[in-house]
């Protein structure tokens, strides 16, 4: 990703207080920390223990799977449980392309751009993809909130090059015309839904 | 450990198995340039990630062919290491690595803070570099200049990460982090948020870790210039302890030489009205805080007389009394121990006191209104410049305390003003709130706070001074981390103290105190590892640790030379109770020189 200019001072919304995130939850946003809390809670870690950040990682991705992002009140509450400070989270969570501070799309398609898929073509799908769907790769999704696109470096069976994954199922062999079919069929699911 | 030969630049040594090539070679006295590499920040962490490549040096005997090696953290294991610190392709890499780190950087040394005192700067120059090869994109950053203490420039950034351990590893602050990942990686805060909004307790350990200009304070140089020359003001300051054995060094004195005179004469001749002295403050703070002390220990014993347990009782009478001098450690039991807000001595830092006095009796005694009298102190820290902007230091609006300085900008100014301290004749600081005794001395230095305060409160609880050597509690002197003794207080009367210098020492102390409410009776806490004498304002150490021994000594040195030693020996503060105050703890007392603290 490209540096953001401009972050740091005044970019940023300012948050105070400790426990913000307990304050104006919705119930949907509760049920998801309650989720969260017993996927920690069921891991029995010692936050007296150094090696308690070895967890962070696996905590992270269970909340990301569960909120879709990980926005900075999952950090801090994440933080919080783990006995860690927020700035250790911020940095792992800034690390990995995987996690995302922003909120994706309902249907997160990966591109592979590892060398096979990309000697094979699979630039030409992504071009294609960011053109029917107006989005850019590992940016901000779709108006509607139905797409968002990731570029990423091999999902492990090379032999099916290039390959395509949304929300997990694998697509191998694509062409910039399957990539547009499939975007079609989910879109005329929704419409229908 | 077993020991191993080496031979650098065709010199042998010998090290224990393990040394590091650098270290081996600072043995012969062969110099390795290094840059993210800092054998001790503080506390004994030292900062190691091998990132800058800058020491980077050739050997042969760890592969089968000779290699580069960064210099900092390869450790020799065997015989067989030969090592060429200076070879066409040692000094070529390092002069690639150093173009690449300066291709991404500003370079706009001629107007950065750190002119002259950054060591990428010194080691452009020791390299001879000319001309950048690469031409490329460069990070650049929003400056963040949120808080009124500490700005950020991440534009200027090497990643050296010494920062980042400094705040983790000696503070335990956690505030900062390294941010993303490739070329983009920074080091910010969670989230990149403004350090304002952050735990950041201002500290300024960051500041004196930077090696180059990415980690500065805010300067109020300008302002204070501007009030001088400002007919309509009276403009007085008042001086650190610590200032005064650290300032030397920046005008050629022996590092750590008290120049306390000629520190006055300088002050005068910039053109401050009158020259006062922090340390004036300190004897009143020891004179409130003794008396807290005193009758917290009093509350104590009562409380154990009628019945209750030692546990139960400390836990009662709001025991230990923490000292609240330093407002670094204060930000910090802010943010982390709020349910240990209670035990804190309520007395302002000596900072905030003075600042009280002087725009109150100080003031009246002028006749004149607290907003025309500009009250600038110079101090060791950064942290004092937030102190002085809280909004309860700021009575009906009118700070107590205008600028703050850190000892390095006072340097700046003098020599802007083309004033040389070692051409400076000794003189006297001015009267009334420029008299103190030795006990205000060692306020600079870990340790000294709680010993002022033991001396009076001797005193106080018997009715009669120390004498001869029995004035030097040497128990809780010296630059570890955490001290602890045992001292009669008065016959038959013995109370457990406890001295952390350092964040995470301070951390240390403070989880103890959460178990055990009665481990310990009185706790002196600074911020910065060694006390004052380390502040993230005074002059930069560059490694040189043993500079913060000799500036101890010069402080112990002071307060030996003094004619008095007990803070309530000294008549001005004597003055000060008789005029105006009454009494230690007086209502009048505790609405000027007290305060009370609040979660963040």
């Amino acid at each position: 990703m490209p540096p953001k200019n401009g972050e740091g001072k005044g970019l940023t919304p300012k948050v105070k207080g400790k426990n913000m995130c307990e304050c104006k939850l919705s119930e949907g946003a509760k049920a998801k920390f309650a989720e969260l809390d017993a996927f920690i809670d069921g891991l029995g870690i010692n936050v007296k223990d150094d090696r308690r950040r070895g967890y962070l990682i696996q905590v992270l991705h269970k909340a990301q799977e569960i909120f879709g992002y990980l926005p900075r009140e999952v950090q801090k509450h994440v933080a919080d449980k783990l006995a860690l400070t927020e700035a250790q989270v911020s940095g792992v969570v800034s690390f990995y392309n995987y996690f995302t501070t922003e909120p994706k799309g309902k249907y997160i398609i990966d591109i592979c751009l590892g060398t096979a898929c990309y000697v094979k073509g699979s630039e030409t799908v992504l071009n294609e993809l960011e053109r029917v769907l107006g989005i850019k790769a590992d940016a901000a999704p779709t108006a509607d909130g139905l797409f968002s696109i990731n570029a990423l470096r091999c999902v492990g069976c090379c032999g099916l090059a290039p390959v395509m994954r949304v929300n997990g199922k694998v697509y191998g062999k694509v062409t910039p015309a399957i990539a547009r079919t499939v975007v079609e069929e989910i879109k005329a699911k929704e419409a229908n839904a | 450990m077993s020991d191993v030969t080496v031979k650098i630049n065709g010199k042998q040594v010998s090290v224990p198995s393990g040394s590091t090539i650098l270290e081996a070679a600072q043995k012969l006295n062969i110099n390795i340039p290094t840059l993210c590499y800092c054998k001790d920040l503080g506390c004994g962490v030292s900062n190691k990630p091998a990132s800058c490549r800058i020491c980077l040096v050739e050997a042969t005997g760890i592969r089968p062919r000779p290699i580069l090696v960064p210099a900092c953290a390869t450790p020799i294991t065997n015989d067989r290491v030969e090592v060429w610190t200076n070879s066409q392709r040692a000094l070529n890499a390092r002069r690639t690595v150093l173009e690449l780190m300066l291709s991404d950087h500003p370079k706009d040394c001629l107007t950065c803070p750190k002119n002259q005192d950054c060591e990428l700067q010194m080691l452009a120059s020791e390299f001879g570099i000319r001309d950048i090869e690469f031409k490329g994109e460069t990070n650049k950053f929003d400056i963040d200049d949120s808080s009124e203490a500490i700005m950020r420039d991440l534009s200027k950034c090497i990643m050296c990460r010494r920062c980042e351990t400094v705040c983790n590893k000696v503070q335990t602050v956690g505030t900062l982090t390294g941010v993303g990942r490739g070329f983009s990686a920074k080091v910010g805060t969670a989230s990149m948020i403004p350090l304002a909004d952050t735990s950041c307790t201002f500290c300024g350990q960051c500041v004196n870790a930077c090696p180059v200009g990415a980690i500065t304070g805010i300067s109020y140089v300008k302002k204070v210039w501007n009030a001088i020359n400002d007919p309509t003001k009276t403009v007085v300051v008042s001086t650190a302890p610590a200032v005064r054995v650290a300032v030397g060094q920046e005008f050629g004195f022996e590092p750590g030489t008290p120049i306390t005179g000629k520190l006055v004469a300088g002050l005068r001749a910039l053109g401050f009205d009158k020259v006062f002295d922090t340390n004036f403050a300190a004897d009143l703070t020891i004179m409130e805080e003794g008396n807290e002390l005193v009758g917290r220990v009093k509350d104590l014993l009562a409380a154990v007389k009628a019945g209750k347990s030692l546990k139960d009782a400390s836990i009662a009478t709001k025991m230990p009394i923490l000292t609240s001098c330093c407002p670094g450690w204060i930000n910090f039991i802010e943010h982390n121990f709020p349910d240990l807000l209670d035990i804190p001595s309520s007395c302002k830092s000596p900072q905030q006191m003075f600042g009280a006095i002087a725009k109150s009796y100080y003031a009246e005694k002028l006749g004149i209104a607290p907003k025309d009298l500009i009250v600038v102190s110079v101090m060791p820290c950064q942290a004092k410049k937030y102190e002085a902007a809280r909004p309860e230091f700021a009575p009906n609006g009118v700070r107590d305390i205008d600028y703050v300085v850190t000892t390095r900008e006072l340097c700046k100014m003098l020599r802007e003003a083309g004033i040389n301290l070692a051409n400076m004749n000794d003189e006297k600081y001015d009267s009334p709130l420029g008299e103190s005794t030795g006990a205000a001395d060692i306020f600079g230095v870990t340790g000294g706070v709680l010993e002022a305060a033991l001396r009076s409160v001797y005193f106080m609880l018997n009715g009669k001074n120390l004498e001869g050597d029995a004035i030097n509690f040497r128990s809780v002197r010296g630059l570890d981390g955490v001290k602890e003794a045992k001292i009669e207080v008065a016959p038959g009367l013995s109370v457990s103290v406890a001295v952390a210098s350092g964040l995470g020492n301070a951390r240390k102390v403070l989880e103890m105190v959460r178990e055990d409410r009665s481990r310990f009776q009185a706790i002196e806490i600074m911020a910065c590892p060694g006390g004052c004498i380390n502040g993230g304002g005074q002059p930069y150490l560059h490694g040189h640790r043993d500079l913060l021994d000799k500036r101890m000594a010069g402080l112990y040195l002071e307060d030996a030379n003094k004619p008095l030693r007990l803070s309530h020996q000294n008549p001005d503060i004597k003055k000060l109770y008789d005029e105006y105050l009454g009494t230690p703890g007086s209502e009048k007392a505790h609405h000027l020189l007290h305060t009370h603290y609040h979660q963040k």
